[in-house]
């Protein structure tokens, strides 16, 4: 029984701790972002990295996505008669759910990762050090940039999987099941508000500051050569998932109630 | 110029530099020798700031860089350059870009100037025509070059190297070698370099310092290190396995008897 409560405590003095250093990272990151010279040219690379490199993937998954949901949601409320609903259905799903979750994962999985393996690279090759000695900041030149892009690059990239997800719903509803275009649109825009559209682009925004958080954070701490630079990856992808999916509960609690 | 007083750092339960003192005087070039493990990378850490000690102090030209705050240390870091054990050169950038990185940060000028300055400073190490290639073209003794190029783009009063040689065929080795010595003669900075590698130390220092178990135990120029009489250094210089020092998960009474 000690050993297990040993374990936990354990446990949670290394999550404390974690915790702390992320959040000593995100003042760190505050304090330098405000201070010139401003990092416009690598914050414009990091933009492309996080943001425009990640729209091919985000674009087909929220096609699909959107398409699979007509297609559910279609079959389902036909059995009760409220088949004409789908447009709705699939609009406020994207906009206020979907489009900044899944988004948000998709650019975890890809930037999140890829973040933290090129941070934890530079860390176990002495790169960051070799920063420090020629007298330049890291936070400033490496985390600031990626933080940036993350809180711009999220809601952007969310606002195309959002149309792009809702055009999926409608090319199941009006192209498959020949429901009527009029119809679907009607509907999508007689019950979507511009707090859905918005609020949902709130939450793109922290997820992605909290991606380019946790896996600069992930990268910047690493150590233990190469073995280190794959945990880190891996614990980034891992961390910044589960703190999207945990936080988009209370976040949509806050913003939607 | 360079004054470390009294060092102590520990990681965990590890106690690294255990009362270290050490002074390298203006202009002069000192080697740091000591084993695997030692802390020999620890001191360079220290003295450019990277890591601060758990007691003691280190003096960069009279001023207490233990005190200083962030911006205070990047001031501190302008009088450095740093060759890195493998070298360091950024991956995202090119050569000349990696040898002007400071040049660009600290100094505004434009980029046709930095470049230009690059390639002086790539020729000075002996390298012509790389300066648009990226690091991962290049050898591994190119990247020290390169490595050493970029210490000394900003014109640094300090030079820190971390195990010149290591990783490196002897031919190569010695080409660094001369190299160092090159700098000393023609940029008359100070410098501490940390190997393990006795014919670098022999070539390169004015003084050599022995560190064993966190302290300095002696220090002196290449030839009285060569004929000293402490035992540790002996072992250390001769390169033996049987003596004071010893290694982790060998048998050294095998060794004795074999000797």
């Amino acid at each position: 029984m000690i050993k297990y409560v040993e374990l936990l405590g354990k446990k949670i003095i290394v999550f404390s701790e974690e915790f702390g250093r992320i959040l000593l990272l995100l003042l760190s990151t505050f304090k330098q972002m405000m201070l010139p010279p401003f990092e416009i040219k690598n914050t414009v690379k990091q933009m492309l990295e996080i943001g425009v490199k990640s729209l091919p993937v985000v674009l087909v998954t929220a096609i699909f996505t959107g398409m699979v949901f007509a297609l559910q949601t279609y079959t389902g409320f036909k059995r009760f008669g409220a088949a004409d609903m789908v447009g709705t259905v699939v609009a406020l799903s994207m906009t206020r759910e979907l489009g900044p979750v899944l988004t948000g994962l998709i650019v975890a999985g890809r930037a999140g990762a890829a973040m933290a393996a090129e941070l934890g690279t530079m860390r176990v090759t002495e790169q960051i050090d070799a920063l420090e000695t020629l007298a330049t900041n890291p936070v400033k030149y490496l985390i600031v940039p990626r933080f940036i892009s993350g809180i711009f690059m999220l809601p952007a990239v969310t606002i195309v999987a959002d149309i792009i997800g809702i055009a999926g719903g409608y090319v199941v509803t009006v192209g498959l099941f020949k429901t009527s275009s009029v119809v679907y649109w009607k509907r999508t825009w007689d019950y979507l508000e511009m707090g859905d559209i918005y609020n949902g682009l709130i939450k793109a925004c922290f997820f992605g500051a909290a991606i380019a958080l946790i896996s600069s954070y992930k990268g910047f701490y690493t150590s233990g050569g190469a073995e280190g630079v794959g945990k880190a990856t891996t614990g980034a992808v891992v961390l910044s998932s589960m703190t999207i999916l945990i936080s988009d509960y209370f976040l949509s609690n806050w913003l939607f109630r | 110029m360079i004054k470390l007083v009294d060092l102590h750092k520990a990681f965990g339960a590890n106690k690294v530099l255990q009362g270290l003192d050490l002074e390298v005087e203006k202009g002069e070039s000192r080697v740091v020798i000591g084993g695997s493990g030692s802390g020999k990378s620890v001191i360079l850490k220290h003295i450019i700031g990277l890591m601060k000690p758990d007691k003691g102090d280190v003096f960069i030209e009279g001023v207490n860089i233990t005190n200083l705050d962030e911006n205070g240390l990047y001031e501190v870091r302008k009088k450095f350059g740093m060759l890195f054990q493998m070298a360091a050169l950024f991956d995202s950038m090119n050569i000349w870009q990696n040898v002007g990185f400071a040049l660009i940060r600290q100094k505004n000028l434009k980029l046709k100037d930095v470049k230009e300055i690059a390639i002086e400073k790539l020729r000075m190490v002996g390298l012509v025509g790389v300066e648009d290639l990226s690091p991962a073209e290049l050898s591994g003794g190119m990247k020290k070059r390169v490595g050493l190029a970029r210490a000394i783009a900003h014109e640094p009063e300090i030079l820190l190297y971390d195990e010149p040689t290591t990783g490196l065929d002897p031919i190569t080795a010695d080409a660094i070698n001369d190299l160092i010595v090159e700098m000393k003669e023609r940029l008359s900075v100070t410098s501490v370099a940390i190997t393990h590698d006795m014919q670098s130390a022999y070539k390169i220092a004015d003084r050599i310092s022995m560190l064993y178990k966190g302290r300095i135990i002696e220090t002196g120029p290449p030839d009285e290190i060569k004929n000293t009489e402490n035992p540790i250094v002996k072992q250390f210089i001769t390169g033996s396995a049987a003596g004071p020092i010893k290694v982790e998960g060998v048998n050294h009474e095998r060794i004795l008897n074999r000797a």
